[in-house]
């Protein structure tokens, strides 16, 4: 039973929910979107999960002197004052800026922001690596790329005036023909799995007996 | 066997219910809920002609333009949003008049989607046939992936070196069918790690998968005869916060400098900040996303790529189990079909015959 309930649940609501695409109608609709605002509520009682692993296992590190257990306490300090500025002092009555958007906007969003900036850097290296001209593929690889970075910029166009619209030629033709392929094969690969879960035939996702 | 007898048994009750139940509630619903309001584009056209001829302000339909396209599913709230759109405008005759004919009736089955119904049924069916046919003869067919069998490789890579492995599902949440997939590959790598005796440490991004995943490892762990080995601290959760989560899984990557890195799931932004942190580690790695976007990255930084529907084929890759390997069997001969009927469309529309690309277009 402890396979056999999961399976119901989810052959239930799995097909309710295709079948409320094809029917426009208030009765499935309003069920539907009842079944949705549940998701979004089961979905917020697993942070508590979430908030409970962190504690645990950095807890253990910090107990037995683990490797960097120092940062694993400032990481647990942050967590509690962000929390707790969140929950005592997140809405101000003044409306002026509260402690938590002031941590949340000057703190957090440049660190976020860095990390997105090393973007930049790490498409540079692997370009650099990946436009190695070892194979035919990669010259084509490597010729294709190259033409696409200058039809990009305006030096393209100073170079010879007909390289951004071969530019757009390569991006609307090859590469989406390329792209739509994939898409298309991900999406009927989706739908199989789909079909799978809700019809019991893949089960292993449930974990062990 | 006889569970899943039983199994399929209660999913056709289940469906015969929602087919023999819901209709007679639908007889017998409230007279003038089964409405729904939209301007459609017919309307606005009328509108417009009205306005031209001088029966109704110009700058009544200007205002009514952005409502184009919008569906209500109640008289209250569409007349909410005209009175928000129009305004002083608004006489109460033109508001009972917009009313009246933007009024729609909602049918039990929705006409417009019959394609869309018509050919999910069939890939279903041939889903399922193919499945069933697989009962009566194992020995089926699956092309060789690279990718997956790399997997085993770089696990061993970790034996030998006495170095972690490390698995990351992706960002997602497990309402994405990808998420669901990497779970599934999990708990195969979890199996064999558990049989090589190394480490696994999956960190992950929504805590909802906190859980699943804790449940894949052990029950991976478990198969492997060494549940023993099951480490609850090696499944992290690390932070909601998408960059957040990468700098965690880098700091990761560069503190406990795991051999073998498999990045399996739904990936965006983070996705070459993850696989070049692991070229600088120097862990061999294999990675695979349906998001065609993120593909490129994976493609220049991985040892392995696993494109598009690979990493959905995966779970019956792995486990060779006849079942799985049928149905994917079924979804393969349900794309040639569709790419048939692709091409046939791709020459039809070349000499001038619409009729299979209307039939496809979806209203």
């Amino acid at each position: 039973m402890k396979r056999e309930i999961p399976l119901a649940i989810t052959a239930i609501f799995g097909i309710f929910m295709v079948a409320q695409l094809f029917i426009p109608h208030y009765l499935v609709q309003d069920i539907s979107g009842r079944l949705q605002d549940w998701a979004v509520v089961i979905v917020a009682f697993a942070y508590i999960l979430g908030v409970a692993n962190i504690i645990k296992i950095n807890s253990g590190v910090i107990c037995r002197r683990g490797q960097d257990w120092e940062y694993k306490i400032v990481m647990l300090i942050a967590l509690v004052i962000m929390m707790l500025s969140g929950i005592l002092l997140g809405k101000d009555p003044d409306d002026s800026l509260p402690i938590f958007d002031f941590m949340y906007n000057s703190m957090y969003v440049p660190m976020q922001s860095t990390m997105f900036a090393l973007l930049a850097f790490f498409i540079a290296s692997a370009a650099f690596r990946a436009f190695r001209a070892r194979t035919t593929e990669a010259i084509l690889l490597l010729v294709t790329a190259t033409i696409v970075m200058i039809g990009r910029v305006s030096l393209g166009e100073f170079i010879w005036e007909r390289l951004p619209d071969i530019t757009e030629w390569i991006m609307n033709y090859p590469n989406n023909a390329g792209k739509r392929g994939i898409k298309i094969g991900a999406s009927l690969g989706a739908i199989s799995i789909g079909l799978k879960v809700i019809l019991g035939i893949e089960k292993s996702y449930l974990g062990g007996d | 066997m006889k569970n899943v007898g039983r199994f399929r048994s209660l999913i056709l009750f289940i469906l015969m219910t929602f087919f023999l139940v819901l209709p007679p509630l639908y007889a017998q619903e409230e007279e003038g809920k089964n409405f729904k309001y939209e301007i459609t584009r017919d309307i606005m056209k009328s509108l417009n002609e009205s306005a031209e001829q001088g029966d109704i302000p110009e700058n009544l339909v200007v205002a009514l333009a952005p409502l184009q396209g919008k569906v209500f599913i109640n008289e209250q709230a569409f007349r909410q949003e005209l009175v928000g759109a129009l305004g002083r405008q608004l006489s109460a005759q033109y508001q009972s008049r917009l009313v009246d004919m933007s009024k729609i009736r909602v049918d039990w089955f929705d006409m417009t989607k019959i394609t869309i119904f018509i050919i999910l049924i069939a890939f279903c069916g041939m889903v399922l046939f193919f499945s069933w046919k697989a009962k009566t003869d194992p020995n089926q067919f699956i092309r060789r992936i690279p990718g997956l069998d790399a997997i085993s490789e770089a696990i061993g890579r970790c034996t030998e070196m006495g170095k972690p492995v490390l698995y990351v599902p992706g960002i997602d949440d497990m309402n994405n069918i990808q998420t669901i997939a990497s779970m599934v590959i999990l708990e195969n790598v979890a199996r064999v790690i558990g049989e090589y005796e190394s480490d696994l440490i999956v960190p992950i991004r929504p805590p909802f998968v906190v859980p699943v995943a804790e449940e894949m490892v052990k029950k991976g762990y478990l198969d492997a005869g060494r549940p023993d080995a099951f480490k609850p601290e090696n499944v992290r959760f690390i932070s909601d916060e998408q960059f957040a989560y990468a700098a965690g899984v880098n700091g990761i990557m560069l503190r406990e400098k795991p051999a073998a890195n498999l990045l399996l799931g739904s990936f965006f932004a983070e996705s070459l900040v993850i696989a070049e942190t692991g070229v600088l580690a120097g862990a061999i790695q294999v990675a695979g996303t349906a998001n065609e976007h993120q593909l490129p990255f994976f493609v220049a930084a991985c040892d392995y790529t696993l494109i598009g529907e690979e990493i959905y084929a995966a779970s019956a890759y792995l486990s060779k189990d006849p079942e799985l390997v049928g149905s994917l069997k079924g979804s393969d001969w349900a794309k040639v079909v569709l790419s048939i009927i692709m091409l046939l469309g791709v020459v039809l529309e070349t000499f001038g015959v619409h009729f299979l690309t209307e039939w496809f277009f979806i209203r």
